[in-house]
């Protein structure tokens, strides 16, 4: 495909003249006429008993409409079901009640709802409604809730194990025979809030008169919201359409299915009047699914030369009190499939314990079992480094897959497509001027200053997916993608997609992909997206999946539109199709170029359609609908290093110096992709340095405000250096591979092993995030450097 | 995020704002910048049935100077503290405190008045106080009384104010020639509140000499602490390495922290203190001696 | 208990209350509890500020009162009676883009675009006071907002250019 000046370009995006002026719109700035509002009464208690719920003080609030208890809706709203059931994993799907019946199980689940005339009187009601508990026991500890005598959360899961997961390839056992040397390795990747800074919330409105029900609703895949809610609430598909408006930020968050949302559309079923439902932050917090939380151990098997022979990892993941619409297969598949990384590792043994336990339902969160994996591997590598007095840059050297190893097969299981990790690695170390570094860490040691370097190398799949791939995997529904591009008569073009871009700037890189295939200028291309009324049905976006995916679906759709235009382009020139050529927006005969037509006077043919027009018995209209499922997942990769320095008397981490390299295949608009990266990367250092969702021994989230959990702000966090090598992706017609997640799966273990690089000269190994002030002080002191 | 509902009053005068609260007694709250009192309100935490809205109330909000004192009035928003040229000239701990507490918002709103009176241990401005030996004004139904700003911190969200008073005057002595001071903050992030912070004002003599020492602890008891004995370590004496050391173990000797799962064991929060003494001291010395930024 | 009925029936339920709103005058009976961020979104339809908290911590409010920038989700509407406010809405001039509004657009300032009304305030506030700021003094005056799409760097250089914009 010949590059323009279009497809690779900074193009400024078309989504911002709308947010910069306030003119963007988003679910709650959505208003109906008679609209009212609903507010969900939720659990104080980790786990305990429903005895009763009292709501008549309740109802008598000036302003209540009506108000629902578990026992009211059960039978009328379905339970929140679980897409994502993975096979041979003896997996046990407990009921997912949208209102709580008899017991709750996390603080923030949901027992009543109340709707009334304002979201103020719904708050009050919300606050008056009396339940009586009966308190149980809880745990929050996936490992302890699997204990002997630990409280149970249900009757049918015993010892609250809701799967146990396994992943082997190449023959571990000769490896840990073989090896010279063995690293063995607790870690802690502990659990997350996503916070998108918009919350969950919805409205909905139903036609009596129709039947239909019309949602707007914060969603990353509205058809498969409809697809499930219409399962949940009995709306037929076909009468229930959900529109995802502007949506203010996802990470994951918004791609899950949950009681709420199918709660506001059987209420505005019932009451035959429209209901808004927006979460505040805490109740975010509470109830929107949380991410990560493995507890894991982990063996490698190497070489005194640095080889890594083989790697045996053993995950208890805490799944929350529900198993959330995806909560199975990310801390499995998406997880385990990685554990070879972006080295040759020959053998690989992977098992999962999936618990349940008194908290928030865990499910995708950006990344999503991938930066587990990672962390894991990056993590160990540069353990096995120290102990075998290596540098760790010298380490992965000695364990990359080769470029010309490529299409590579991993022990692991999964094909990577194309890669040239130690590229990428090079130019990083280079850019950070790694050896000048080394020497300023050894100079700052002598003057007792604590400076660390902290490489990651990485390699993702995404790109979601092969359907037969993923439905292998136990997925609900294939991840294909579709599209249609439709050229009207005076060669404007609408694309319809199913992917739903919320921040990733799929609106513009789209249109440059239009632009680019058919030669029309990018003004005259829209990208519709978010509506399950206009679009056919999607997948939507997460999974680093729209470009690759979506994108690929446009760009064959658009090659088909050219192919119909080329035949009536030469019906209309007079020439053999063979003979004629296509370049920047027209149709030639070859060696004649004065003999052309532009393919908007093709457009306006094909819809005009008569004699001289387009040839006979050919179909009018120039448009095409793509469903494209491609052949296998992308593999972006990269590497990342930090430099932090650490303060010894007060254990803070500074971030000093960052570098990014990633390489995510063909760039169709770099600015984009450079914001991709960092919106990542920050994400990534969040964690590994501030980020904690908190729960006491109770059950209660101690970090459920945002002056609680610390998201950081621009004052900390410095300038990135963020660099690029392009290695095209073989399987999507663009050579595209995703960057939604790279920042944040890299960055992570990137400062945390710049922290550990740091303590190095002081016996320190590990220690697990999040590096707060505090535990690195507490270290330090032991170590006889703070006093 | 919705609060519940109330009657809002908006006084024009101190003796009507006095009036209001002495009337409707512990029903009602004052609000000054609201950054406090708001959040609170919206996460149903605070649900007063009465707001008394100080905003409209008419002379609170200067910063005055008045012979050896400087005067604030209790509506004085952070901001105005940080960019004051009066308060730069003879306090300028005051402004460089300012500037730590939260983010540029909420020192728009918020209030010296509302933060000494919210008596959060975490709030900053009860630490600069203590260590500028200042002193509050409060004005009630009775006679106004004025007291030092030590014996104005009860206990944590407990301000020593009686039914229908309110804090109106915050009185900060000018420090003599050779002075200095620094508050250090240790914070989880930017704007966050203190994990532990520190106030520190020196007055030295000729010869270098301690004539007064102010130290202030934040988020280091269950109100904003004076570290008594860390001061009288110094008084008197050389301010150099050897006596800044003990002040500053005196200083965390002093501290009452407690465990706090978000920001640190009351360990670290004791040895916070004596850094953050050690360091702030150091500063005050160095801003004292003309050096020191 | 007498006493305290007679002020009850001074204090209204609903208050009355009139302010400027990006030039405009508007005025409107309320509930007192009304946060300002809510009297603009819901009561005038300006939707362009956001919330994204319960505690003061996100910015995504931020709107311009009296000539400063604040937390509209921070203060209630009755404490704006008679207020001059800016919001985001008000910023672009006879369909001209404010120089913040270009270089937030130019610079790729934004994802999601939900925190931006509440930066692009702040930055209007900030530029303000401050002119010639450092990147520094940039973070420092915008760590009252939080982004989760951007990682901060192309908000801080997009304030950073509209600075620069705004001395031309
Ligand atoms: C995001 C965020 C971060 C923050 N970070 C910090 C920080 O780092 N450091 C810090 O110190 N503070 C911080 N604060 C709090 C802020 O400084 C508040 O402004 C301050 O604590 C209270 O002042 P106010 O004027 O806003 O008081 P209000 O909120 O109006 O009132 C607080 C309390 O004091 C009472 N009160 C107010 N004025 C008087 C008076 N004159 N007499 C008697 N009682 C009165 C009220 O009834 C109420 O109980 C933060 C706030 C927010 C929203
Ligand atoms: S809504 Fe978060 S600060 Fe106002
Ligand atoms: S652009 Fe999404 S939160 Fe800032």
């Amino acid at each position: 495909m010949a590059v323009s000046a279009i497809f690779g370009a900074k193009v400024k995006r078309r989504e911002d003249p709308r947010m910069i002026t306030g003119r963007g719109r988003y679910t709650d700035d959505v208003k109906l006429p008679g609209m009212l509002y609903a507010a969900f009464v939720r659990s104080p208690h980790a786990h305990a008993r429903i005895k009763g719920v009292n709501i008549e003080k309740a109802k008598k609030i000036k302003g209540v409409v009506c108000i629902y208890t578990g026992k009211d809706t059960e039978g009328k709203v379905a339970p929140v079901p679980c897409a994502w059931q993975i096979p041979n994993a003896d997996l046990k799907v407990p009921k997912y009640n949208p209102l709580a019946v008899d017991k709750v199980r996390y603080v923030g689940d949901p027992v009543a709802v109340v709707v009334a005339e304002t979201p103020y009187a719904a708050r009050d009601a919300a606050e008056a409604v009396e339940v009586e508990y009966e308190p149980l026991p809880a745990v929050v500890n996936q490992v302890e809730a699997t204990e002997e005598g630990a409280p149970q959360l249900y009757d049918d899961v015993p010892n609250n194990i809701a799967f146990r997961w396994t992943l082997q390839g190449g023959d571990v056992e000769k490896a840990f025979q073989e090896a010279e040397i063995v690293i063995e390795q607790d870690l802690i990747n502990h659990r997350l809030q996503p916070t998108a800074i918009e919350t969950r919330g919805a409205v909905a409105n139903y036609d009596p008169s129709t039947g239909e029900l019309t949602m707007w609703m914060t969603s990353q895949n509205p058809h498969i919201h409809r697809f499930l809610i219409s399962v949940m609430t009995g709306v037929p598909e076909h009468k229930l359409r959900v529109i995802a408006p502007d949506v203010g930020g996802g990470f994951g968050s918004k791609i899950h299915v949950y009681g709420a949302e199918a709660v506001v559309a059987f209420l505005a079923k019932e009451l035959c009047r429209p209901v808004k439902w927006m979460e505040d932050r805490r109740e975010n917090y509470l109830a929107t699914i949380h991410g990560r939380d493995h507890i894991q151990h982990v063996r490698v098997a190497a070489k005194r030369d640095g080889t890594i022979l083989g790697i045996e990892v053993k995950t208890y993941a805490n799944l929350g009190a529900y198993l959330s619409t995806a909560a199975p297969g990310i801390p499995t598949w998406l997880f385990g499939l990685m554990l070879c990384g972006p080295y040759r590792i020959q053998a690989v043994k992977c098992e999962v314990i999936g618990v349940l336990t008194n908290t928030a339902p865990v499910d995708a969160y950006r990344g999503a079992g991938r930066p587990e994996a990672t962390y894991i591997l990056e993590r160990i590598i540069d353990i096995l480094a120290r102990e075998l007095g290596m540098d760790p840059a010298e380490i992965r050297l000695r364990n990359f897959i080769p470029a010309d190893a490529f299409p590579y097969q991993t022990a692991a299981g999964p094909v990577y497509d194309s890669g040239n990790y130690e590229q990428a690695f090079k130019r990083a170390l280079e850019l950070i001027e790694y050896e000048k570094l080394r020497e300023e860490q050894r100079r700052a040691r002598e003057e007792g200053k604590l400076l660390g370097i902290g490489i990651s190398s990485y390699v993702e799949i995404c790109g979601l997916g092969p359907s037969r791939g993923v439905r292998a995997t136990g997925f609900g529904l294939g991840l294909w993608e579709s599209t249609t591009v439709r050229v009207h008569p005076t060669g404007k073009v609408s694309v319809y997609t199913g992917g739903h871009p919320h921040g990733q700037g799929e609106e513009t890189t789209f249109a440059q992909i239009v632009a680019e295939e058919l030669g029309i200028p990018i003004d005259d291309v829209d990208i519709i997206h978010g509506d399950t009324g206009e679009i056919p049905f999607g997948m939507g976006t997460y999974g680093s999946r729209t470009t690759p995916v979506a994108g690929g679906a446009i760009a064959l759709a658009c090659r088909r539109i050219k192919e119909k235009a080329r035949k009536i382009a030469a019906y209309i020139l007079e020439a053999g199709e063979a003979d004629v050529e296509f370049e920047a927006g027209k149709f030639y005969v070859r060696g004649s170029p004065e003999k052309s037509v532009p393919i908007q006077q093709v457009a306006l043919a094909s819809y005009a359609a008569g004699e001289g027009e387009i040839p006979p018995g050919m179909e009018p209209g120039l448009e095409s609908t793509v469903f494209y499922d491609p052949e296998n997942f992308t593999f972006p990769f990269g590497t990342h290093v930090a430099l932090v320095e650490i303060d010894p008397e007060t254990g803070q981490v500074k971030v000093l110096k960052y570098v990014a390299v990633d390489d995510c295949g063909r760039q169709i608009n770099p600015m984009i992709v450079e914001g991709q990266v960092h919106g990542g990367i920050v994400q990534g250092i969040a964690q590994a340095l501030w980020e904690e969702a908190l729960y006491d021994k109770n059950g209660n989230l101690l970090t459920a405000t945002l002056s609680d959990y610390a998201v950081p702000t621009a004052a900390d966090v410095p300038s990135f250096v963020t660099d690029s090598t392009v290695t095209p992706s073989p399987h999507n017609p663009l050579g595209v591979k995703g960057v939604g997640e790279t920042g944040t799966i890299a960055s992570t273990p990137a400062i945390v092993n710049a922290v550990v690089d740091a303590l190095a000269h002081l016996g320190v190994k590990h220690v697990d995030m999040p590096l707060r002030a505090d535990k690195i002080w507490k270290i330090l002191k032991e170590k006889d450097i703070a006093k | 995020m919705y609060v519940r509902s109330f009657q809002y009053l908006a006084p024009k005068t101190v003796k009507e704002a006095v009036t209001l609260l002495n009337k409707l007694g512990g029903e009602a709250k004052v609000i000054a910048g609201g950054q406090s009192l708001v959040p609170l309100m919206k996460l149903r935490l605070a649900t007063p049935s009465y707001l008394i809205d100080l905003n409209r109330v008419k002379g609170l909000d200067y910063i005055k100077d008045q012979k050896n004192r400087i005067l604030i009035g209790a509506l004085t928003r952070h901001a105005a503290i940080e960019n004051s040229d009066l308060i730069k000239e003879h306090v300028p701990i005051m402004a460089e405190a300012a500037s730590h507490i939260a983010d540029p918002q909420v020192r728009n709103l918020g209030t010296i008045g509302g933060s000494l009176a919210h008596c959060d241990p975490a709030g900053d401005w009860g630490a600069v106080v203590i260590a500028l030996n200042g002193e509050v004004k409060i004005t009630g139904p009775r006679k106004d009384r004025v007291m030092k700003i030590d014996d104005f911190f009860i206990d944590t969200y407990q301000p020593n104010l009686k039914k229908g008073e309110i804090l109106t005057e915050v009185r900060i002595p000018k420090p003599q020639p050779n002075s200095g001071g620094a508050y250090l903050k240790l914070e989880r992030r930017a704007g966050d509140f203190a994990t532990a912070g520190v106030a520190a004002q020196l007055t030295l003599d000729v010869d270098g000499v301690c004539r007064y020492a102010g130290i202030g602890l934040t988020a280091l008891g269950p109100t904003s602490l004076r570290a008594r004995k860390a001061e009288k370590t110094l008084l008197g004496r050389k301010v150099d390495d050897n006596s800044i050391e003990e002040a500053a173990e005196a200083a965390a000797e002093e501290s009452k922290p407690t465990d706090d799962p978000l920001r640190g064991s009351a360990e670290y929060k004791r040895a916070m203190a004596r850094v953050l003494t050690r360091r702030a001291l150091k500063l005050a010395l160095a801003r004292a001696t003309g050096g020191g930024a | 208990m007498a006493r305290k009925k007679q002020l009850l029936e001074t204090a209204e339920t609903y208050v009355s209350v009139s302010m400027k709103v990006n030039g405009v005058p508007c005025s409107a009976k309320i509930e007192p509890r009304t946060l300002l961020v809510h009297f603009l979104r819901d009561v005038l339809g300006l939707t362009g500020t956001h919330w994204g908290c319960d505690t003061g911590n996100c910015g995504a409010c931020t709107v311009i009162m009296n000539g400063k920038s604040v937390k509209s989700c921070n203060i209630f509407a009755v404490q704006a009676d008679g207020a001059e406010i800016i919001t985001i809405e008000g910023l672009a001039k006879d369909g001209q883009l404010h120089p913040i509004q270009e270089a937030f657009w130019e610079n790729h300032g934004l994802q999601c675009g939900f925190c931006t009304p509440g930066f692009i305030m702040q930055a209007y506030w900030l530029l303000q006071q401050n002119p010639n700021p450092t990147e520094e003094e940039v973070r420092r005056g915008i760590s009252g907002n939080i982004c989760r799409c951007t990682g901060y760097q192309n908000i801080v250089k997009a304030i950073l250019t509209a600075a620069e914009k705004m001395k031309r």
